[in-house]
């Protein structure tokens, strides 16, 4: 009886310990590639510690980063030097140059990971390049300075925003072509599909809004717009956006205006202002979506927030004028 | 008989789109005098197609975007020579275009808008910096993008100011544009609360601007026109007319930083801005027109821009519709000045932030940070609403 009731203490205290371990540790680590645009350098960050573990050197200008989809490898646009570089995961370093057009600085990579659509904010294209056989597959048209792109959950459309022409370009993946132009408020920086293709949200940086288009009338159906009381409305400059896969919540940042918006989806309202660092500009869900890490440009860190909690929990240094985000399991 | 010399005729830049529909012709006007005003610096000296240049990428720009609405712009310009009747020459050019970009001395730039009153042409006023025109002059049909002296005057002294640089030698240039500078500046030191400890008139007695040994003779006459000055942190000259300030730096008696018409110059636009995207339109602007973007090219590529921003929301390429959105409630526009630019429904004045450079490099843009207003910070440069004289 006594020696049972040790070995029951015993078992009891070590499944404890265990359920114990369990709930503290997080279930799963990740990295955060982030570009600086400034300092030439990509910083890597373990989400598990959120500490730095390492400074990878790049090209000039790095801006939009984005992992494979194998999370093998990551693309940085290295504007400057107009080409995209790959950055081997494992080898933390860059190993390769996919061709692009001039200066290239946001981009978007199909569903299978093959296709890589990138913005050339130079010479009013974009370029579609085969990331396997390393080449150029063609230039499509578009307004002056390209920037924000997104593809849509159905792989059919692709949407690419011109900061000066104002305009949000529905091009047809299969044929290549333009099939819709649509007006939005002046310097559209980013596009976000919601997961179930029912909605387009675009950030006017400028402009100072977010409109929201109907994917299949393709035509703006509301607009957002900020009102952060003590700050002037020429503060408040949206560009990086996100959303919960649910797509309940939005994530909107706010650059100048240190804020990211948070936004019930159903409702289109603001429901809080996040104070993260100085000019906010994009950012990254962690796979499990518990975090979201958003990059700050003036203040050179990167703030992460607690999504359930809708507060911020960590700001990290980074290097110089932070500018992209991308985070995978690795 | 008419003497204007006309430059280039029409430029129909951009791929003309291929539609079954005909194309909604937008025509644009630049009406400029001839000839280029005269620098000291060799290097500032401005190109025949300064401003024009920037007005020719905007169109091109306009196109690119048209091509998705099926609009096409184009772009005429007239240069006036002495003697030319401004009022005819505005109203010939009215007669193809709709809108006409403007870089007109002041009174010109009246006779044009007076003589257009009736026939709905908008004119945007690209180059003149008069407060007047927005004031005691102002015009209905007169958008203005330049910048007023005051508001590079308020830029500067903001500056100046929140560098702790209050203490002013100021010094004064001899012709008309100078003495107009130095009002506003003069008016934006009481603003901000900087003192002028003494001003020097700095008399222009003619001759050359270039010759052979000229900088050892000017390297003697600075100091001295600059010594037994009372205790200052800056020297402060107002300039236009381009006959001594550019001599001052490094020349000054006591060793002070100069700003004003030389040294720290506040300006609309400077090649070397980079900071907002500006490097796109730096890059654009330098593979069209092989030379670095001035202030007046792009006060030229912003109207222009405004005309193409107003077509598009609007879908139209009638000059009512156009002019009635631009003064509207709806019209804001980025033009690489890190916010959007509106305009002053009281006076027409483009809202813009203000540059301040050393020649080289940007050294800080104005509004400056603490310089607070309860519409725009924008409105902490130049004369604001309760003090207008204008009355559209």
């Amino acid at each position: 009886m006594k020696r049972d009731g040790m070995r029951m203490w015993r078992h009891c205290l070590l499944s404890g310990v265990a359920a114990w371990l369990a709930t503290v540790a997080p279930a799963e680590a990740f990295i955060a590639y982030v570009s600086n645009e400034k300092s030439n350098t990509v910083t890597v960050i373990d989400t598990n510690t959120w500490t730095v573990t390492k400074t990878i050197k790049v090209g000039q200008r790095p801006r939009g980063i984005e992992f494979t989809r194998d999370a093998k490898f990551v693309f940085v646009a290295v504007g400057d030097d107009d080409s995209i570089q790959v950055i081997d995961v494992a080898k933390q370093e860059v190993v390769d140059t996919l061709p692009s057009g001039p200066d290239p600085e946001l981009f978007a990579l199909d569903a299978e990971g093959k296709i890589l659509y990138v913005a050339n904010e130079n010479d009013n294209t974009v370029t579609i390049i085969d990331v396997e056989k390393r080449t150029r597959l063609g230039d499509i048209q578009v307004g002056v300075e390209p920037e924000g792109m997104a593809i849509s959950p159905d792989g059919k459309t692709l949407i690419n925003t011109s900061e000066t022409t104002n305009m949000a370009h529905f091009i047809d993946t299969a044929t290549r072509q333009i099939v819709a132009n649509v007006l939005v408020d002046p310097r559209p920086r980013y596009v976000e599909f919601k997961s179930d293709n029912s909605e387009v949200w675009i950030s006017s940086e400028i402009g100072g809004t977010v409109s929201i288009l109907d994917p299949a009338k393709r035509v703006v159906i509301d607009k957002i717009s900020f009102n952060i009381p003590g700050l002037r409305s020429e503060a408040i400059q949206p560009v990086g956006i996100g959303m919960t896969k649910d797509g309940k919540t939005a994530f909107v940042a706010l650059g100048p205006a240190n804020r990211v918006a948070v936004i019930d989806t159903a409702t289109r309202k603001v429901t809080k202002y996040l104070l993260v660092g100085q000019r906010v500009w994009h950012m990254a869900f962690t796979p499990d979506e518990k975090y979201l890490m958003v990059t700050n440009g003036v203040s050179n860190d990167v703030s992460v927030i607690d999504v359930t909690a809708q507060k911020v929990i960590k700001t990290i240094q980074v290097g110089e004028l932070p500018w992209g985000i991308t985070i995978a399991a690795p | 008989m008419v003497r204007w010399l006309v430059a280039a005729v029409v430029l129909c830049i951009a791929a003309t789109p291929v539609r079954a529909t005909e194309a909604t012709e937008i025509g644009i006007g630049y009406l400029a005098r001839a000839g280029i005003k005269q620098k000291l610096s060799l290097v500032e000296l401005p190109a025949e197609n300064d401003g024009m240049a920037g007005a020719r990428l905007a169109v091109e720009d306009n196109n690119t975007t048209g091509k998705f609405l099926n609009q096409r712009f184009t772009l005429e310009e007239v240069r006036l020579k002495d003697g030319d009747d401004v009022a005819k020459a505005a109203t010939a050019l009215a007669a193809r275009n709709g809108s006409i970009i403007a870089d007109l001395p002041a009174d010109d730039l009246l006779k044009a808008a007076d003589a257009l009153r009736d026939r709905g042409t908008l004119l945007l006023n690209a180059g003149a910096i008069d407060d007047r025109l927005r004031e005691q002059d102002c015009r209905a049909n007169i958008i203005h993008v330049a910048p007023t002296r005051s508001m590079l005057a308020d830029a500067l002294a903001q500056y100046l100011v929140w560098k702790q640089w209050k203490r002013w030698l100021f010094v004064v240039g001899s012709h008309e544009q100078d003495k107009l500078f130095a009002d506003a500046l003069r008016r934006a030191a009481t603003r901000f609360g900087a003192k002028i400890v003494q001003e020097r008139v700095f008399e222009d007695t003619g001759g050359a601007r270039r010759t052979d040994s000229g900088v050892t003779l000017i390297q003697r006459q600075m100091p001295t026109f600059t010594q037994q000055a009372p205790a200052y942190d800056v020297l402060v000259a107002a300039d236009e007319s381009e006959v001594f300030a550019a001599y001052l730096p490094y020349r000054t008696w006591d060793p002070r930083p100069v700003a004003g018409s030389a040294g720290l110059v506040p300006t609309s636009w400077h090649a070397a801005q980079d900071q907002w995207g500006a490097i796109q339109i730096q890059n654009r602007f330098l593979k069209l027109n092989l030379r670095p973007m001035t202030a007046l090219d792009m006060q030229a590529w912003t109207a222009a821009r405004m005309i193409g921003e107003a077509a598009s929301r609007t879908k139209s390429g009638d000059p009512k519709a156009i002019s009635d959105f631009l003064k509207g409630p709806d019209f804001s526009m980025a033009a690489f000045k890190g916010r959007r630019l509106t305009l002053r429904d009281w006076n027409l004045q483009l809202r813009q932030p203000i540059l301040l450079v050393d020649g080289r490099m940007v050294v800080s843009v104005s509004p400056q940070e603490g310089f607070l207003h309860q519409v725009s910070e924008l409105d902490t440069l130049g004369v604001d609403r309760p003090e207008t004289k204008c009355r559209l």
